[in-house]
């Protein structure tokens, strides 16, 4: 049976979206089934059109500005082109910035709860960044 | 033998290498050969633990002038 691994991003700074986006992309496209909870200060990147970079917290950061590294929303989106991985927004965060899923880029899959999130994760592991 | 695939991913970083390698086999056919070129040292880690756990075949991989060739045939 495939393996389940269960992602929650919170943080809205490069380095841990980009750590976060490479687990996601590598084990979805290796065949585990992949789901990402994008909630708090990570799920405003995901709105249309919003092309604002996520700030570095130190220096690998900085680094990862350097050419020919993928982009997180990239690897994001090849996780769920590639490997059916789910990215799924918090209902919860929607609500606070008073927007639905049809604001957000389209390979994102419905308003979670984490009450669905959480029952979905029981007995897989829950990586958050 | 059927034709080989060069997927060229030198000068991007992890996981760009094996991404684009996954990306290029997905719409291939079985029996398919692909060379991938990565200077991105831990492709040659890498590339074969996927190839192994994705049930694909290894053919070769070797570094030539600062440059991984790594041959891969889709097996399913």
């Amino acid at each position: 049976m495939a393996n389940k691994i269960h992602i929650v991003c919170v943080s809205g700074t490069r380095e841990k979206l980009q750590m976060a986006a490479m687990i996601a992309s590598v084990a979805a496209a290796t065949g585990d089934q992949v789901s990402v909870f994008l909630s708090m200060n990570a799920l405003p990147y995901f709105v249309k059109g919003n092309g604002a970079k996520a700030p570095a917290e130190g220096e690998l950061g900085a680094l990862l500005e350097q050419k020919g590294v993928p982009p997180f929303k990239h690897l994001f989106q090849q996780a769920a082109e590639l490997g059916d991985a789910k990215l799924l927004p918090c209902s919860m965060a929607l609500d606070l910035m008073k927007i639905t899923k049809d604001d957000l880029d389209p390979e994102l899959g419905p308003a979670t709860g984490l009450t669905r999130f959480l029952s979905d994760a029981e007995g897989g592991q829950i990586l958050t960044f | 033998m059927s034709e080989c695939k060069v997927v060229d991913a030198r000068n991007t970083f992890c996981p760009g290498p094996l991404m684009e390698l996954i990306r290029h086999m997905k719409k291939a056919s079985v029996g398919d050969m692909f060379e991938l070129l990565s200077t991105d040292d831990g492709s040659s880690n890498d590339v074969p633990e996927w190839v192994h756990k994705a049930k694909h075949e290894m053919v070769s991989s070797e570094k030539v002038a600062g440059v991984w060739h790594i041959r891969v045939r889709k097996a399913r």
